[in-house]
């Protein structure tokens, strides 16, 4: 049974193992710091956005942890963005080998989601280190926080599948994408506690959370720093149908996405 | 007797080209409203070709350029999805329609070795076992740690034909391109070619150097203006390519002005070959004679001749000045005739012969015609080489 899907994949196994090295290896070449960018990165923004938001504006001064709350909020939308800012001019960067040889042209979009992975991982230690001086307290709801952020990376892997095979044709897209994303980056409650908006409007809060980024943020917070985060679960007192609508959508977005890039695939070569 | 491995059925291909190139949004939607503008042309790569490879063929794709073998090519490598038709592949095809595919400049050799490699079907424990032979095989022992846009462009070719050769692939599909660089290097293809013959590859070359598939393959099939106009072995399918190449000969190439060029203060009439058109071994030399006419009058002319090969090499040439003759005081009106002699040196393959007219040292040039007539060579021995002068050798042992 593993054979036979090793058989099946294995030509795109070894091409994403490589393509992945690959862009690892380039990423931070010639930069004397070199991977420890990809930490460092996030946190002078953390550093800047808490000057900002946390010391002299006094944000969050209510919510338990909300330091940490806002450095995880910040490590995991800068996964989320770079897997569809990568995704979005994968296909079109690699245009010189697409049209010299035929492969699963899925892998592309793949080996640049992974590499984003590996840096969430070692961003996702630095927060550990954060929580531990910060105190916090780790319960077995932390066990929930891969499902969540898989749901992220579903997310993101999706749009990339969408935008990387729309770009080939419509290269306005990534233009029309960095638009988006600055406003997706405010309605995501990455930078402002979501107890923030309720107090303004319980509903309000709720339609925020529809969106699948703010929801399983705010899920990733509430299971790993502090109840005191809420979710659209413990906003909508518990309704599993509510709280489904984002997860839905993401599924949906990642089945949309990885069947147009599908249909358009064997296109690449000549439009590309 | 074998089985086939490629079966190619009525396999079509059209590219739509947008005159206007319609990538934006904006063009898009002003576009939306005038549906009917026509700005698309529908362009037939190819229409209706089938044919069959079997196991073990050497197979030849002969063509002119934009005959559309290479996109037939790229259908077979399935880069591009035929329009209609059907292609079917039996067994593990490597495509080699550029060396090096994925090479990039800001890695080390080593690192491209693996990627170039992987992109090749390689697994990385494969290209370990094979690393020691691959570089060993390119001579780049010293320069694996290096990144690659520090190495000479032989140094690239050298790496990347190295683990081309690696590929253990039952179907190769090779592109002409690959045969490029020095003369040290197409003698390894060369090789490389021979060594795949003699293990029974079932191999594919996209070629229009007719007399390396010639050389190399037992079938052959001629693409020209999209069609398949022939079919059979490749000695058959490379003299009928020549006979392309010779029906628009003579009279109908002067229409072809994109390789005529010139002033016109004094022009040729005709270009004339003398002797047979086919040459063969016994054949000691090729003659034709060139007739020019003075539109004006004029001082001094110098006249000459080369001899290309179908690849576009000039095998060799000379004029009137190099050789101290002086043609001078031209009136008006008047015709001059130059015989020449060429002694046959030339390999086997179509040449065509270009004739030149123009001032001293090659200024102001009057009349400039490639390709005013074409002659072909027969010869029994095969050589990379462009020029096949009578060459003696003796053994002492």
């Amino acid at each position: 049974m593993q054979s036979k899907f090793y058989k099946k994949y294995r030509y795109s196994l070894i091409l994403l193992r490589e393509l992945v090295v690959t862009e690892f290896r380039l990423r931070y070449q010639g930069s004397v710091l070199g991977y420890l960018w990809s930490v460092l990165r996030p946190l002078f923004l953390f550093v800047i956005l808490y000057l900002v938001f946390v010391y002299f504006l006094k944000i969050g001064s209510g919510v338990p942890h909300w330091p940490v709350a806002l450095l995880l909020g910040i490590v995991l939308w800068n996964f989320f963005s770079e897997v569809t800012n990568n995704g979005v001019t994968s296909i079109v960067n690699r245009g010189d080998v697409i049209r010299k040889i035929n492969f699963p042209k899925y892998v592309i979009v793949l080996a640049g989601s992974v590499s984003a992975l590996i840096n969430l991982a070692i961003n996702l230690v630095v927060i550990g280190v954060f929580m531990i001086i910060n105190g916090v307290q780790l319960t077995w709801l932390a066990f929930a926080a891969p499902f969540f952020v898989l749901e992220i990376f579903a997310l993101a892997l999706g749009l990339a599948f969408f935008l990387s095979a729309a770009f080939v044709k419509i290269r306005d897209i990534n233009y029309i994408w960095e638009v988006i994303m600055q406003g997706l980056f405010y309605a995501s409650a990455i930078i402002y506690p979501v107890s923030m908006v309720i107090d303004r409007s319980s509903q309000l809060a709720q339609l925020l959370l529809l969106n699948p980024i703010a929801q399983a943020v705010q899920d990733i917070r509430y299971v790993l720093i502090s109840r005191a985060n809420p979710t659209l679960l413990t906003l909508s007192d518990g309704n599993l149908f509510i709280w489904l609508i984002p997860i839905v959508l993401t599924l949906l977005i990642l089945f949309i996405g990885a069947r147009q890039f599908k249909l358009r695939s064997p296109y690449f070569a000549e439009e590309v | 007797m074998s089985e086939t491995v490629i079966k190619v059925d009525n396999v079509s291909k059209t590219f739509l080209l947008p005159h206007e190139k319609r990538n934006s949004i904006k063009s898009t939607v002003v576009n939306v409203f005038k549906k009917h503008d026509g700005a698309i042309e529908v362009q037939n790569a190819l229409s209706d070709i089938s044919f069959e490879i079997k196991k073990g063929e050497f197979f030849g794709i002969l063509g002119r350029n934009g005959s559309g073998k290479s996109t037939l090519l790229k259908i077979l490598a399935e880069i591009y999805k035929p329009t209609s038709g059907n292609v079917s592949v039996t067994g593990k095809l490597v495509p080699f329609i550029e060396l090096g595919v994925g090479f990039n400049p800001e890695l080390t050799g080593k690192e491209n070795v693996y990627l170039n490699g992987a992109l090749l079907g390689f697994s990385k424990r494969e290209i370990d076992a094979r690393y020691d032979d691959i570089v060993s095989f390119a001579e780049l022992e010293n320069f694996m740690d290096q990144r690659l846009k520090n190495y000479s462009s032989g140094m690239q070719v050298r790496l990347a034909f190295s683990v081309a050769t690696r590929a253990d692939a039952d179907i190769l599909l090779i592109d002409e391109v690959l045969a490029v660089g020095d003369a040290d290097f197409q003698r390894k293809c060369f090789e490389y070619f021979k060594s795949l013959k003699k293990m029974k590859k079932t191999v594919v070359f996209v070629s229009h150097d007719m007399s390396a598939i010639r050389e190399f393959c037992d079938k052959a099939i001629l693409i020209e203006k999209s069609k398949k106009i022939k079919e059979g072995s490749a000695d058959k399918v490379a003299s009928e390519y020549s006979r392309l190449f010779l029906d628009i000969d003579d009279e109908t190439r002067k229409d072809q002005t994109n390789e005529r060029w010139g002033d016109k203060r004094a022009e040729f009439t005709s270009v004339k070959i003398t002797s047979p058109k086919l040459l063969n071994d016994k054949s000691t030399h090729l003659s034709f004679s060139a007739q020019f006419i003075a539109n004006q009058d004029i001082d001094t002319l110098v006249t000459g001749s080369s001899i290309s090969n179908a690849a576009g090499v000039e095998i060799c040439g000379t004029n009137t000045q190099h050789k101290r003759q002086k043609i001078e005081d031209i009136k008006k009106g008047e015709t001059v005739t130059v015989n020449w002699e060429y002694p046959n040196i030339f390999s086997d393959g179509t040449h065509v012969i270009n004739v030149t007219l123009h001032g001293p040292n090659s200024e102001g040039v009057a009349d400039w015609w490639e390709a005013a007539g074409s002659f072909n060579v027969r010869r029994e021995e095969k050589s990379p080489f462009p020029a096949s002068p009578d060459i003696k050798l003796q053994l002492v042992r």
